[in-house]
């Protein structure tokens, strides 16, 4: 493999596009652009099966743990049933009763009980739980025990919900006014449903029973600290008596940042009762079942356009279906309510949203957290508002991105760090899609012609497919909203250790993202020594600062920064006590000095002004901005879509290493295309009918198209090195840039996700 | 407590024939249903489990130059890769190249195929369409049941609780040829959402012994005989594929599930079954 | 190491079968299922379980040179077998990665790392049986095993060169 330094294609103010590396090269320079960027940290475990995730780790004498669960979606409890043949001296069983702290999994507001108490509010919710020396025991206990229940009326749809989780609501300008002035108005009502994160690996923890009390958790998770706080609250243990650690995690997405707490919580009690480690791991089957999952939202689009083809009024209403406790829903709303207008500037904008509760399993944290929902929806409008004006969606979107200096619907100026152009420019070269879309265009009255008919009847056009080309833009706010980062006041630290090693004390958790990798590289070049000097403290939070929780990108940009800041101190600190360069001396000042840390909290780079309660002011630090062009056939016959082709182009502010940056791209599209085809989770009476992995449907190898990541650098100011983020960003374009596809090819709109074949058959027999 | 079942391995089919005779065993052969059922554990797991794998008798694929015969403990990757069935029925390789992935096509059977019974069962319309023969034995002989008598209901069959399938046999020349079409859930790993057999002999251009079977839209493998019946004696061409498509649509009754919609399977079967009339027809 | 679990011991049946090349004898009720006795029997735990069902292949071994999800196999079946576990690709532990290994390592073919010791396997039968640097037959040979991370596209990339070295050699 050779190396290779990439060429910067624009001047050094503007953005900067890192090339891909051609196949069998890879991707070198990155911070400085003269270090090579280095192999995954924990590769080499990861590839010979010596990485321990939960459920391969031994704990002598551990106890089985498995939770019983409710089979109805709303109903009082009444009791719990246990066979009187079965010996229950050989089992441990608790229920609510049993708690010793609060019954409850702490996360935003206090209503998610860890076991139902009273009522039954969601299909699949904790009842009790069962403790058994060995597996068989345990299936057997489980079948032995049934609930006693009362049926009460549940609540499926948000429409009809009363119980509201939160409500935001934005203005600017005069909407109302300005829709009087629109010459073309467009309408639409899209829907997206749930979707489940899929990690291959199913949630897992093992608590153990601590001599002073307290309980050390080993398990899969994205954020230690939110864990640590929901088992201090649910056990009413001390700081120092919840000890959590992370074992290798196989797959967050979002998923493994809220309902860990629950495994957690269960796990502990038992194994606090018990007095020996339980293991709670958990199959397929129940972690479809009952864990949190994207929200379903319902999103009503009003745009105006002026007789000039400016975007001159939005209007827009969000409502997000929360399940049946509230969990991050807030959260998810707010973000969701941010990003509705899409990428473009608007002077009038009217955004106003609600999340409902229903009793159903409660929603939560999902890569692009809100963001891909109203993404769909933004990019439909725009995709339909191109069509009806006549015009190149690709020149429209041109004409509408924020530039700098922009005003978002907050009233947040885009001062900086805006490549909107930039990837709309990156993605259509790259994909021809200028050429492409008008070749496709003049052959389309044909095309949709024959698709047409082959929807009408039986296909006996010349045509067995159709093919498409379509594009969508998206946006993603870095960060925390708001004051979020602020509130938090993460830390994180660097210390040099008296046996002259350098460690990252961090809470931030290697997910397959590549934080192991990253981290180490940032810190190394602050201090001026080689990434595999740094070393990574283990995740423990009896080790660890709480550097905050590894969700909304922020490890880079805002972690990222906080360890740098620490790193200049160390440095400094060293080298003025030791004299010398920091690479030289450090292992004789340890010697010297012992073990120096140097601790850094949050502080705002930036003045944070965002009011959470009205919803103005800068929303987020930076936005980074992507633009997908996909190619799809359709399958005339059948309604099935084939995606061929996907180009992304992302900007990520900077990238640190590109293999790892590019990774995230490829991944997150894939997560996003299977969210616009075939991901759909079927709710029938508030239980998941796509329950296994033989029914909920995810993108095999066979499934995904070629995916050509691009990576694009607007540098963030208030960043280390300028980086904003790239986790969620691409989850939140592919899904509308297929749906566009398949408009292109067979002249049909497909306003609710997934596009499933019978979607699109249904809409090419309906003939809309 | 739930002891693991018991499991027996004979060396040789007679012993596998004693044991069945006795009751109670539940055979298994390359696990790819039992041990996801069991693993499932909705129902009550068999006591005693009858390990098939080793039984050479079930194996092998052979042809007497008219008839084929293919062991019931053949694999997915062994049609795919045998010469005979590429030769002689073709579209029974195709069917293998969708089941699963590698992984399941190296272990799942088509005795395994045969036996679950499922609705969605791949190879099932493609046997049912060639009019097969299921040789079932047991310690009494063998007793031949034909495709179509040999699914009866919802995930059962003509098999005896005394018996064991052994071969899977049909008779396909040279004039008959056989297609396959099956819409699944994705491209790879998928159940079927319709899953379409047309056989027919070709007289001259005349169809003659026209077979239309489906998976997936009713409760077990069923043959569309209104579909049938308007292709029978006929050369296919636009109108009598419209025609047979339509009446093919309307006499089938699928369900709404959790893979698909009953519309849509109505809907595609017809339209599957037109383009192979097309592809066939070549027109 | 050979660890027999005495409570797992069946009715005297014992079950003998090669392991990365090393004879192992285990006395376990014959339908317990290989990737319960991999991991838990022998502490072989580099395969792991995503669905126990057969669908993500997360625990894909090589029996007999083919490629199996050991979730569906009973071990009353492997009596005799070859057995080839992502634990077999190195020569001995600390040893060097196999060039399919080098390849992911280089390429970024792995992420979060559950799906890859099964999809390592897949790739090795596929580049044993002589698979070529061709992208629509690597998709169809690990079609078997999902991953959520990758996006496949650098697992693609990492068999192709892999494949492309092995020609190379040859």
């Amino acid at each position: 493999m050779s190396d290779r330094v990439p060429e910067p294609r624009a001047t050094a103010e503007g953005p900067v596009v890192l090339a891909p590396p051609a196949p069998g090269e890879v991707a070198v320079p990155t911070l400085g652009r003269a270090v090579p960027a280095p192999l995954r940290r924990e590769g080499r475990e990861k590839l010979t099966g010596e990485a321990k995730y939960t459920d391969d780790l031994v704990f002598p004498g551990a106890w089985y743990g498995a939770t019983i669960r409710s089979t109805e979606a709303r109903a009082r409890l009444l009791g719990l049933e246990q066979d009187p043949d079965f010996d229950w001296s050989k089992v441990v069983v608790m229920t609510a009763a049993d708690i010793p702290g609060d019954n409850v999994i702490s996360v935003i507001i206090d209503d998610w009980p860890a076991l139902v108490e009273d009522e039954i509010q969601h299909v699949s919710q904790a009842v009790a739980l069962v403790a058994a020396p060995d597996k068989a025991t345990l299936r057997e206990a489980k079948k032995r025990i049934s609930l006693r229940t009362e049926p009460l009326p549940p609540v499926f749809d948000p429409l009809e919900s009363e119980h509201q989780f939160a409500a935001y609501e934005i203005t600017k300008g005069d909407p109302a006014a300005a829709f009087e002035d629109a010459a073309i108005v467009v309408q639409g009502e899209y829907r997206v449903g749930h979707q489940e994160q899929l990690y291959i690996e199913n949630q897992a923890m093992i608590a153990e029973p601590r001599p002073d009390g307290g309980i050390t958790i080993t398990g899969s998770m994205q954020c230690p600290y939110y864990v640590h706080s929901a088992l201090k609250q649910a056990l009413g243990l001390s700081d120092e008596q919840a000890v959590i650690t992370q074992a290798e995690t196989g797959g967050g997405f979002g998923g493994k940042e809220d309902y860990p707490s629950a495994v957690a919580v269960h796990a502990a009690l038992l194994a606090q009762r018990v007095g020996k480690p339980v293991r709670m791991i958990y199959d397929r089957h129940e972690d479809i079942a009952s864990t949190t999952k994207r929200h379903p939202a319902i999103v009503r689009y009003r745009s105006g356009i002026s007789g000039h083809g400016r975007l001159i009024a939005q209007d827009v209403e969000v409502i997000m279906d929360g399940g049946a406790f509230c969990t991050l829903s807030p959260v998810v709303l707010s973000r969701g309510v941010l990003h509705a207008g899409g990428p473009y500037e608007c002077e009038n904008v009217h955004i106003k949203g609600r999340s409902m509760a229903t009793n159903t399993p409660p929603n939560g944290a999902f890569r692009g957290f809100g963001a891909p929902q109203v993404g769909f929806a933004h990019e439909m409008q725009v995709a339909r508002i191109a069509h009806e004006l006549g015009v190149s969606p690709a020149k429209l979107r041109e004409r509408w991105v924020y530039r700098e200096g922009g005003t978002t619907p907050s009233g947040q100026v885009l001062r900086e760090s805006v490549a909107g152009l930039e990837v709309l420019r990156e993605a259509t070269t790259a994909a021809d899609y200028d050429d492409i879309y008008e070749l496709s265009r003049q052959t389309r009255s044909v095309r949709w012609g024959q698709a047409a008919e082959a929807g009408a009847g039986f296909n006996s056009t010349r045509m067995r497919s159709a093919s498409g080309i379509g594009i969508a833009m998206g946006w993603h706010g870095a960060g925390f909203t708001g004051s979020g980062e602020q509130r938090m006041g993460s830390t994180a630290g660097v210390e040099l250790g008296a046996d002259g090693v350098i460690r990252l004390l961090i809470a931030n958790t290697e997910i397959g993202q590549g934080t192991n990798t990253v981290m180490p590289m940032i810190v190394a070049e602050v201090l001026g020594v080689e990434p595999a000097e740094v070393e990574l403290a283990p995740i423990d939070t009896s080790i660890v600062p709480n550097s905050g929780p590894t969700v909304a990108s922020r490890t880079v940009m805002v972690v990222g920064g906080l360890v740098s800041k620490a790193a200049t101190k160390l440095r400094a600190l060293v080298e003025e006590r030791s004299g010398g360069t920091f690479a030289d001396v450090y292992r004789a000042d340890a010697e010297a000095h012992g073990a120096t840390r140097i601790d850094q909290q949050y502080e705002s780079e930036v003045e944070v002004a965002f009011d959470d309660e009205t919803h103005t002011g800068d929303a987020y630090p930076a936005f980074g901005w992507a633009c997908d062009v996909a190619v799809v056939d359709v399958d005339l016959d059948t309604g099935e879509v084939r995606v061929r082709s996907v180009v992304s182009a992302d900007d990520v502010g900077r990238v640190i290493h590109p293999l790892l940056a590019e990774g995230q791209v490829e991944g997150g599209t894939l997560q996003a295309v299977g969210y616009g085809t075939i991901e759909e989770m079927k709710v029938q009476d508030g239980r998941y009918l796509n329950d296994r992995l033989a029914t909920y449907i995810i993108p095999t190898s066979m499934d995904a198209p070629d995916i050509t990541a691009i990576l694009v650098e607007a540098p963030f100011s208030g960043s280390p090195h300028g980086a904003k983020g790239v986790g969620e960003l691409p989850m939140n374009v592919a899904a509308p840039a297929v749906v566009d596809a398949i408009h292109d090819a067979v002249g049909v709109w497909i306003t609710e996700l997934p596009a499933t074949a019978e979607r699109v058959l249904a809409a090419m027999e309906s003939d809309e | 407590m739930t002891a693991e079942p018991l499991v027996v391995s004979p060396a040789n089919l007679d012993e596998a024939f004693a044991l069945r005779a006795e009751g109670g065993w539940r055979p298994l052969a390359g696990g790819t249903d039992l041990m996801v059922q069991l693993e499932a554990d909705v129902a009550e797991p068999p006591e005693r489990v009858l390990d098939l794998w080793r039984l050479a008798e079930l194996k092998g694929i052979s042809t007497d130059g008219y008839e084929v015969s293919v062991g019931a403990l053949t694999t997915y990757t062994e049609l795919r890769h045998s010469p005979i069935i590429s030769a002689r029925l073709h579209a029974l390789a195709e069917v293998a190249a969708t089941v699963g992935a590698a992984q399941i096509q190296n272990r799942g059977t088509i005795g395994g195929n045969v036996c679950n019974a499922s609705p969605a069962g791949d190879t099932l319309p493609v046997l049912l369409a060639v009019d097969a023969i299921f040789e079932c034995g047991s310690t009494e002989g063998i007793r031949e049941v034909p495709a179509r008598e040999f699914w009866t209901g919802y995930r059962q069959t003509a098999l005896r609780d005394d018996e064991l399938l052994v071969r899977v046999r049909f008779a396909v020349d040279r004039s008959r040829h056989t297609r396959f079409r099956k819409v699944g859930t994705r491209a790879a790993q998928a159940i079927s959402k319709v899953v379409i057999a047309l056989s027919y002999k070709d007289d001259h251009g005349t169809w003659r012994n026209v077979r239309v079977a489906l998976g997936s839209v009713a409760a077990t493998t069923i043959r569309a005989t209104g579909a049938e019946a308007v292709l029978e004696g006929s050369r296919p061409r636009q109108a009598v594929a419209e025609e047979a498509a339509r009446v093919l649509a309307e006499e089938i009754a699928p369900i709404d599930d959790v893979r698909s919609s009953a519309d849509y399977r109505r809907s595609v079967s017809g339209r599957i079954l037109h383009r192979l009339l097309r592809e066939e027809g070549g027109w | 190491m050979t660890v027999v679990r005495e409570e797992a011991a069946g009715p005297g049946t014992s079950y003998r079968f090669t392991l990365n090349g090393e004879p192992r004898e285990l006395s376990v009720p014959g339908m317990r299922r290989l990737l319960d006795v991999l991991r838990e029997d022998l502490g072989f735990t580099g395969t792991k379980e995503g669905c126990g069902e057969g669908e993500c292949g997360a625990c894909t071994v090589i029996l007999d040179g083919m490629v199996v999800d050991s979730c569906l196999v009973p071990v009353c079946q492997v009596d005799g077998s070859e057995i080839r576990t992502v634990e077999g690709l190195t020569e001995a532990q600390n040893a060097a990665l196999n060039p399919l290994q080098q390849a992911f390592l280089e390429c970024g073919g792995a992420q979060c790392g559950i799906c890859t010791p099964g999809m390592l396997m897949s790739a090795q039968a596929y580049l044993e049986d002589g698979g070529s640097a061709d992208e629509d037959g690597i998709r169809e040979a690990i079609a078997g095993n999902l991953c959520r991370c990758t996006g496949y596209t650098k697992i693609i990339d990492a068999i192709e060169a892999a494949a492309l070295s092995r020609e190379v050699d040859a």
